[in-house]
């Protein structure tokens, strides 16, 4: 589906949605979002790209195969979840927390970490199903 | 805080899952973080069961949620054994898999989710709160999925359907007895429902939640009359698969059974008769089943659910020796049958075929091996001094006790079956002259394996002989541990306090 409009559209689209997904990934903690709606939204960027400029000019912007994301994603929220037995002796999957808020972000904790590793995990999975489907198809 | 290690053998497998999907393009070094991962995790869960002896049950509160709201983990002696029995067929099925498994199936991630499995089978047996044990079981669903399904043969996708279909039913009904027992009691903390649920007036409804449990762990277990899709699927999967899936998968609905009428739905009468109704029938149906079958990987299948049968028996029976008794049975059965799968991988490695009528000769080509055989095969037949007597002894004493002449034959039925169905085997496969078989093109036959590969099949088929020997030998050391936990099971008191008053 090649159209002019799609394309340059998609152009825009895909900084601004992966912009929003990471707003939902931040206002998680307390508001609706997180980690795995934010991933869904991240994955639905790409496979826009893909709609628009076809499928190898989606994978040469990735760089990298999705499925490496898995591993990645999943690392970072076992270590989020295993800190708190490390750092303050305390049952896994405690939260964590900075002391002072970042700026921007706002308090920041071990939960935004393990968040970030869903995020990942859901870009990694969701990508690897839809490229496969889209190559067999 | 102690109670840490209460996650450790569940981190531990989630860990190594992790890496090795990091290895996924080098089949070699997931080979070798695969076996290294199961050693630690064996560590692991030795010093877990060793903390566990000593000091008696732990909790942990993940999250530092307190008890009803949180997800509560809890290890006690029962939870510990079954960890630490998850290990040791763990182990020796990662180092058969590593030399059994076809490079095409490691290549898309077998190591991975055979980790994954186990770290499924860890959660199970180590979680205190009902839905998380739900959830443990999809883990070990989806992961059991893609093992079964792994290579894509044809016979194994139509095994697949039916494992698949009959167990998303299973967990379906679980989910909705939890969700029935939600709205009864309020609270999924096991604990928790222990105190809750004995308090409710409308027993009808507790009963028919009770029996949605049993109908959904029953398909899982493999119980009468529901285990059709077990002999369906078990014979399609390599046999390293075949000794995950045989060893643990039913015995963790097995777990789940004894784990939820002992602490939530306890003495009620119309379930005791229906449990050792199930029981019996249960033990008959899978011997005969085992009795016609031609193909040995079928043959071990229908005595899977026969054997089911003795654990369920004596949780029907609900006395301390019976329930004893059936947790004896349940770690030898863990350890022996993991073996005979494993075993008969070998044989087909020998042979090229798992037919009882084209196989024979095996004890004069390789007389060595056969002794080896042998040890888990007698087990299960259960001669004394051997594993398999001593529960069936207490399962035998605690039926007398109860005037229930009904049990006392189906347990003599079925032990009869499987000595005759095992030395049956025995006659076909290792002393009968066998017909000359056709040299399959392009078979890695035994003979033609290199030293290294001979060793990674037989291995673990001794390491898990000996255990088997052990568990018959010191048969006193494991009677100890059997009433131990059937004292801990039967006082759900201790349980409750453990968990809410830590």
């Amino acid at each position: 589906m090649k159209t002019i409009i799609l394309k340059t559209a998609s152009d825009y689209l895909l900084p601004l949605l992966l912009l929003f997904s990471v707003f939902i990934l931040l206002r998680g903690h307390y508001l609706p979002g997180g980690g795995f709606v934010g991933g869904l939204i991240a994955s639905i960027a790409f496979v826009l790209h893909a709609f628009a400029n076809g499928l190898e000019e989606t994978k040469h912007l990735l760089r990298i195969h999705p499925g490496y994301l898995m591993p990645v994603g999943l690392i970072i929220a076992f270590i989020a979840a295993i800190s708190p037995i490390f750092i303050s002796n305390l049952p896994f999957m405690t939260g964590e927390w900075f002391a002072d808020p970042l700026p921007v972000i706002g308090m920041v904790g071990s939960a935004l970490f393990f968040d970030t590793g869903v995020y990942i995990v859901v870009v990694g999975v969701s990508l690897t199903i839809i490229f496969t489907i889209t190559e067999s198809a | 805080m102690i109670q840490h290690i209460v996650l450790y053998p569940i981190l531990v497998q989630l860990f190594f899952a992790i890496v090795l999907l990091f290895f996924w393009n080098s089949v070699k070094a997931q080979k070798s973080i695969s076996i290294f991962g199961n050693i630690v995790a064996l560590i692991v869960s030795v010093w877990l069961f060793i903390t566990i002896w000593q000091e008696g049950t732990l909790t942990i509160q993940t999250g530092n949620w307190e008890a009803p709201f949180g997800i509560t983990f809890v290890a006690d002696t029962f939870a510990a054994t079954l960890v630490l029995l998850t290990a040791i067929s763990g182990f020796a099925v990662s180092i058969f898999s590593v030399g059994t498994i076809l490079r095409a199936r490691l290549k898309f991630g077998f190591l991975p989710i055979l980790h994954f499995l186990l770290l499924g089978l860890n959660g199970a047996f180590l979680t205190g709160d009902i839905f998380n044990l739900y959830v443990w079981f999809e883990i070990i669903i989806i992961s059991s999925f893609v093992l079964i399904t792994i290579g894509g043969e044809k016979k194994q996708l139509e095994g697949a359907i039916k494992y698949f279909t009959l167990n998303i039913l299973a967990s379906m009904i679980f989910l909705t007895a939890i969700a029935v027992l939600y709205g009864l009691a309020g609270t999924l903390n096991m604990a928790d429902l222990a105190i809750k649920v004995a308090e409710i007036e409308n027993r009808g409804l507790v009963e028919i939640t009770a029996i949605l449990f049993f109908i959904g762990f029953g398909i899982k277990a493999g119980l009468f009359p529901l285990y059709f899709w077990l002999p369906a699927s078990y014979h399609t999967p390599p046999p390293a698969v075949m000794a995950i899936f045989g060893g643990l998968l039913t015995k963790v609905g097995v777990y789940a059974l004894i784990r939820v009428f002992t602490v939530i739905f306890v003495g009620e009468d119309f379930l005791e008769l229906i449990i050792l109704s199930v029981a019996g029938l249960t033990l008959v149906s899978g011997g005969i089943g085992a009795l016609v079958h031609n193909n040995i990987v079928k043959v071990f299948s229908y005595l899977i659910i026969c054997h089911i049968g003795y654990m369920i028996l004596g949780l029907g029976l609900y006395t301390e020796a019976a329930i004893a008794g059936a947790i004896f049975y349940l770690i030898h059965d863990i350890v022996v049958k993991t073996n005979l799968f494993m075993m008969s991988g070998l044989i087909y490695r020998i042979k090229g075929t798992f037919s009882m009528r084209d196989l024979g000769g095996l004890y004069n080509n390789n007389p060595l091996l056969s002794l080896i055989m042998i040890i888990p095969l007698m087990s299960l037949v259960g001669i004394p001094p051997l594993s398999g007597f001593w529960p069936k002894l207490a399962l035998i004493t605690e039926s007398f006790n109860a005037n229930n002449y009904w049990l006392i034959g189906a347990v003599l039925f079925a032990t009869f079956i499987t000595l005759f169905v095992i030395a049956r085997l025995w006659t076909e496969v290792f002393w009968k002259e066998g017909p000359k078989l056709k040299r399959i093109a392009n078979f890695r036959y035994f003979s033609l394996l290199s030293k290294h590969q001979k060793r990674q099949m037989i291995v673990p088929i001794v390491f898990l002989a000996f255990i088997s020997l052990y568990i018959g030998f010191g048969a006193e050391h494991i009677q100890r541990l059997s009433i131990r936990i059937a004292q801990e099971l039967l006082d759900n008191q201790a349980y409750i306090n453990a968990v809410l008053k830590p």
